[in-house]
């Protein structure tokens, strides 16, 4: 199961992510990042603390858009990670591609 | 020894399932968090693999898994009546090439190297089998 939600709370939109997320549901965090951009996000918040599972399906997704947020000067920051999700994120190398912080705190005090 | 089967469709709404079978498998072996979420991510990824690109997501379609926790090692053994596909094979792909071309694949298949000691392939009248090997030192 996963349920996602996008909240703006300038000047960041603020995607909350709730579940599990594997290649049956990937296209829903597709969108959603889609959604963000074309609604003219700067500053894209990932709100990983009740994300539990996420595979190379969802993974993917957020790989896709690295060079459109490059491109487009979007911030893009995932924050709340639990351990072992963290740690997959770590395997691929992903840590050093994507701006990952511990909490909202912590965030909003670096940016 | 103690085998435990699972048997799936080939759709992707089935790997929540093949999950919870995963984790009530692995639960009695007291893994440590981070050992028991890679191995069912592992799994995970062969399967999600052969259900997307191996049968096209065909729910006539199905894949075996069977685990078995011998001397020291979990074995999962993976199979499946598809086209063969022997990751063993498989050139992975640079992580600047996957965001470069914006592919969403690729990925999975790197985890699974990464989180298993040993993979094994074979085809053999029909039926692969993908074998994964994760050895615990106790």
């Amino acid at each position: 199961m996963l349920s996602l939600e996008i909240i703006k709370e300038h000047p960041h939109h603020i995607l909350t992510l709730n579940g599990e997320i594997d290649a049956s549901n990937s296209v829903e965090l597709d969108d959603s990042i889609r959604k963000m951009i074309d609604d003219g996000a700067q500053s894209i918040l990932v709100d990983g603390t009740n994300l539990h599972y996420i595979s190379s399906a969802g993974l993917g997704v957020f790989m896709s858009y690295l060079e459109d947020f490059q491109a487009e000067g979007i911030r893009f920051i995932i924050y709340g990670l639990g351990p072992s999700v963290l740690e997959v994120f770590k395997i691929l190398g992903l840590d050093q591609l994507i701006s990952i912080m511990p909490d909202k705190e912590t965030v909003i005090k670096e940016i | 020894m103690i085998a435990h089967r699972l048997q799936i469709t080939c759709q992707t709404t089935a790997l929540a399932e093949l999950r919870a079978f995963l984790d009530k498998v692995l639960e009695p072996l007291h893994l440590t968090e981070q050992d028991h979420h890679q191995l069912k991510l592992a799994v995970e990824e062969v399967c999600a693999n052969l259900i997307i690109h191996s049968h096209q997501c065909n729910e006539h379609d199905i894949i075996k898994l069977t685990v078995k926790n011998s001397k020291g090692q979990l074995i999962f053994e993976i199979q499946d009546e598809g086209e063969a596909f022997n990751m063993l094979d498989y050139k992975v792909p640079d992580l600047k090439n996957v965001i470069a071309q914006k592919r969403k694949g690729g990925l999975g298949i790197i985890l699974v190297k990464k989180i298993m000691d040993e993979i094994q392939f074979e085809s053999k009248s029909g039926t692969n089998t993908c074998r994964l090997i994760k050895r615990f030192s106790s």
